[in-house]
């Protein structure tokens, strides 16, 4: 119930927002296909148990993105550099690294795996239970992994740590 | 010249510069993989730059109307942000599966 009330209320404001009318006729259209779709597919956005709650998560989430911002422009600023280093060919060394997280919930995986790929030189591949699969562009940046990421990550998302 | 378009001039001039690192990028790097590096990622952080500098442009007679407008931009720029990762993340894998042969430092002639 909380988590079709949840979905009802984030796809109300996306309505708002996308429609910017607010007469009483496209209004009520809203409120009409806000309640089809939190009935029919409130499981898709809010998935699963959770033990700390979506407000916890979200407040973590958020304390997390500045951090986050400044380590994609660090990184961005870096690759430029090697991109446009005249002998660029023997500053990129590109591997392949792999290391087990201690990540639990997928949520939380599939946060740093996509902060991860946000920031430049490193992609992840794929992830096995708990295993990531890095592709760097150079050594310096897979020496910082998992490190103050995942620490970050589990900060913000982890219920136990 | 008001300190809003000065922000603009800014940030849309930060996304032209790691738009054209990442074109360099795409050029000049060896193989496959290391091309979506560049590809992907300064891409990301550059649409997202320039749209915030949209946004901040739009704002300048502010009305509700800007607001509105600007309040979209944002949302493309958050959704550039989740998506852009995914997809690069799913054609690294595809590419692997497909046995595409990365690029090596060793065993290969300096240039």
């Amino acid at each position: 119930m909380k988590a079709k009330i949840a979905t009802f209320a984030v796809m109300l404001a996306f309505w708002v927002v996308l429609s910017g009318m607010f007469d009483a006729f496209h209004l009520t259209l809203g409120v009409v296909c806000c309640l089809l779709l939190a009935h029919f597919s409130h499981d898709l956005l809010f998935y699963g148990e959770d033990k700390r709650g979506w407000g916890r998560n979200l407040v973590g989430f958020i304390a997390y993105l500045p951090w986050l911002f400044y380590q994609i422009i660090i990184a961005n600023l870096q690759v430029a550099y090697v991109v446009l280093h005249p002998r660029m060919l023997e500053l990129i060394d590109p591997h392949v690294i792999r290391f087990k997280t201690k990540l639990k919930r997928p949520i939380s995986k599939v946060t740093f795996a996509q902060s991860i790929t946000l920031t430049p030189g490193t992609i992840t591949v794929s992830i096995h239970d708990d295993e990531f699969s890095v592709y760097a562009l150079t050594r310096s940046a897979s020496d910082s992994l998992p490190g103050e990421m995942e620490a970050r990550v589990a900060r913000a998302l982890e219920p136990d740590l | 010249m008001t300190i809003l378009s000065i922000l603009t001039m800014i940030l849309v001039l930060a996304g032209l510069f790691f738009f054209l690192a990442g074109t360099v990028g795409i050029l000049r790097l060896p193989d496959f993989y290391s091309r979506l590096h560049a590809a992907g990622k300064c891409d990301s952080l550059a649409a997202v730059l320039m749209i915030a500098g949209l946004a901040i442009y739009n704002l300048d007679p502010f009305s509700f109307g800007s607001l509105l407008v600007s309040a979209k931009l944002m949302l493309i720029a958050g959704f550039v942000f989740v998506t852009s990762p995914t997809a690069t993340h799913a054609i690294t894998e595809a590419a692997l599966v497909l046995g595409v042969k990365p690029w090596q430092r060793k065993g290969r002639k300096r240039p």
